[in-house]
């Protein structure tokens, strides 16, 4: 019986019956008229003219500061964009609770100013990096990925931000330096809602140097032109396009450069489901399901489900760091 | 408990274990499902399924804590069929908007996939316990029997339990709560038991 299409009700009832204020409504409005044409028509309209059409509206949020970008040729084209009502309100970010709604309730109590991240490990010299300062080292450019979750759900997302690789020449790294590992901000007395997990904190991710040095990979300080919402990993993260979303360290205030393979958080949970590595790969199944599959999200039920990518539709860019390599063995 | 009382509860019984499925009716049509509308849909219909089902392992414990709790056998094929009800759609969303029908994909889900294979497992043993519900089926199978078949439900709900904490990710303690109500009601039953044979025992030798 859930599987009858919805009545076609006109957007502006919606609109009218919605609690939402003006400016969400009308973005509303937009995502049913727009994903209603991608549907129906199966038009893929082009991301850049979405986030043009979105743009005026992004103004009219209330203490969001608007960041300056310039455009950027690694963006990702053909894609609808995933709504920033959705992109802030479906988070995995287990330091402010386990639900998906969770995050944009709590992570509110974040500090994200004054922000260091520090540098450390296998550096010339360890350094502390000041969140302003690192907001001017090079133009912050609109970088649109695939999002990917091994939870097998997908987003797009115009992030804002510049390639991990200009920071990292800022570090000064030993060439016994293999890996980075970044640690997650972690106050128990801020994110309360660890307890809701057995998780060990400080959240920790890391990526081999030559997958840390790849121009896709972004560090972000941004998403829709403006700052990171908290719930997205403010006030400085990394996104890792072609891997799973979890391998993306959110709020970063350490950046340690390693000798071996750091322990990462997922892997120390279960490294039978959680590899260090996890690229986006959908002939390896995660142990409980299938990737094959995703679901994209902020479509209605019955037009969710699309296949997915290896490398998470960027295999031409980064298949390479990873010749030789048995990505069933490693993945 | 008289007519008019026991029709108007029954009435709310109704209205309470419908009210999850109309909101995911109104918010499928109304496209308010949520930013993963699948996963609304198999997760709200998967822990209504439990609930409901936990809920009725909860009659005869209460009846056993007191005689005048006796009418609330009245409600728990009631709440049972409506475990069957959200168990069967959770079913159905995993099979259509989680496999779109690839058979292939099913089989290896319910060779490979533990957590699968328990929810799978839980539904198939609720299948005759909801076939042998109607009152003609009682009466056909007689009590004792019919006792003995439902029994499953035991199975059924430690099934689902498992299939749960299988589901989530490692660490994640969302079940727990299911799972302690379960425990308790499934302990209460030898526990109060043995009470009331206590009391009795007391009783003759007074």
């Amino acid at each position: 019986m859930l599987i009858r299409k919805p009545s076609d009700i006109p957007s502006s009832e919606i609109t009218s019956e919605s609690s939402y204020n003006d400016f969400l409504s009308r973005r509303r409005f937009l995502r049913t008229a727009v994903s209603g044409a991608a549907v129906a028509g199966g038009a893929i309209v082009g991301a850049d003219r979405i986030a043009d059409l979105l743009s005026p509206g992004t103004s009219v949020l209330a203490d969001a500061e608007k960041l300056q970008t310039v455009k950027s040729p690694l963006s990702t084209t053909g894609e609808q964009l995933t709504s920033l009502e959705d992109i802030t309100h479906y988070n995995n970010y287990y330091e402010f609770g386990v639900q998906k709604t969770d995050p944009a309730k709590n992570a509110g109590v974040l500090p994200t100013r004054p922000w260091t991240v520090k540098v450390e490990g296998q550096v010339k010299q360890p350094k502390t990096f000041d969140i302003e300062a690192l907001l001017k080292l090079r133009p912050l450019e609109d970088r649109v990925y695939r999002h990917r979750c091994v939870e097998a759900w997908s987003m797009v997302v115009p992030w804002i931000g510049y390639s991990l690789s200009e920071f990292i020449k800022q570090c000064d790294p030993l060439p016994s330096a293999k890996y980075v590992q970044f640690l997650s901000y972690y106050d128990k007395k801020v994110e309360k809602w660890t307890n809701e997990s057995s998780i060990f904190w400080p959240y920790s991710e890391g990526l081999r140097m030559d997958e840390a040095m790849h121009p896709l990979t972004l560090l972000t300080f941004g998403l829709y032109g403006q700052v990171l919402p908290n719930q997205d990993g403010a006030p400085i993260r990394i996104v890792v396009p072609w891997k799973y979303g979890f391998k993306s360290a959110k709020s970063i205030v350490t950046v340690r450069f390693v000798e071996k393979m750091p322990e990462t958080t997922w892997y120390q949970q279960n490294p039978r489901e959680y590899g260090f590595y996890s690229n986006v790969n959908p002939n390896h199944d995660h142990p409980r399901w299938s990737q094959k599959t995703e679901r994209r999200i902020g479509l209605p039920f019955y037009a969710q489900r699309r296949t997915t990518l290896m490398f998470n539709g960027y295999a031409d860019q980064v298949a390479s760091l990873y010749n030789g390599m048995n990505l069933d063995k490693n993945y | 408990m008289n007519r008019k009382t026991l029709i108007t509860l029954k009435t709310l019984t109704w209205i309470a274990c419908l009210g999850p499925f109309a909101m995911l009716v109104y918010e499928a049509v109304t496209n308010t499902l949520g930013p993963d509308p699948t996963s609304t849909i198999a997760l709200t219909t998967g822990y209504n399924a439990l609930l409901m089902l936990i809920l009725s392992l909860a009659v005869t414990p209460l009846r056993l804590l007191s005689p005048r709790l006796s009418w609330l056998i009245k409600f728990r094929r009631l709440l049972g069929l409506f475990a069957f009800f959200y168990a069967s759609i959770h079913l159905a969303t995993y099979l259509v908007l989680y496999l779109n029908f690839d058979m292939s994909v099913f089989k290896t889900d319910i060779t490979k996939r533990r957590f699968i294979i328990a929810g799978f497992a839980a539904y198939l043993l609720l299948v005759p316990l909801a076939l042998t519900s109607t009152t003609w089926a009682i009466r056909k199978l007689g009590g004792k029997q019919w006792n003995r078949l439902h029994k499953l439900v035991y199975l059924a709900a430690i099934g689902g339990i498992i299939h749960y904490w299988w589901q989530v990710k490692p660490g994640v303690l969302s079940p727990m709560n299911l799972t302690i109500s379960l425990a308790v009601l499934l302990l209460a039953r030898p526990i109060l038991t043995y009470i009331q044979k206590r009391k009795a025992r007391q009783a003759v030798a007074a």
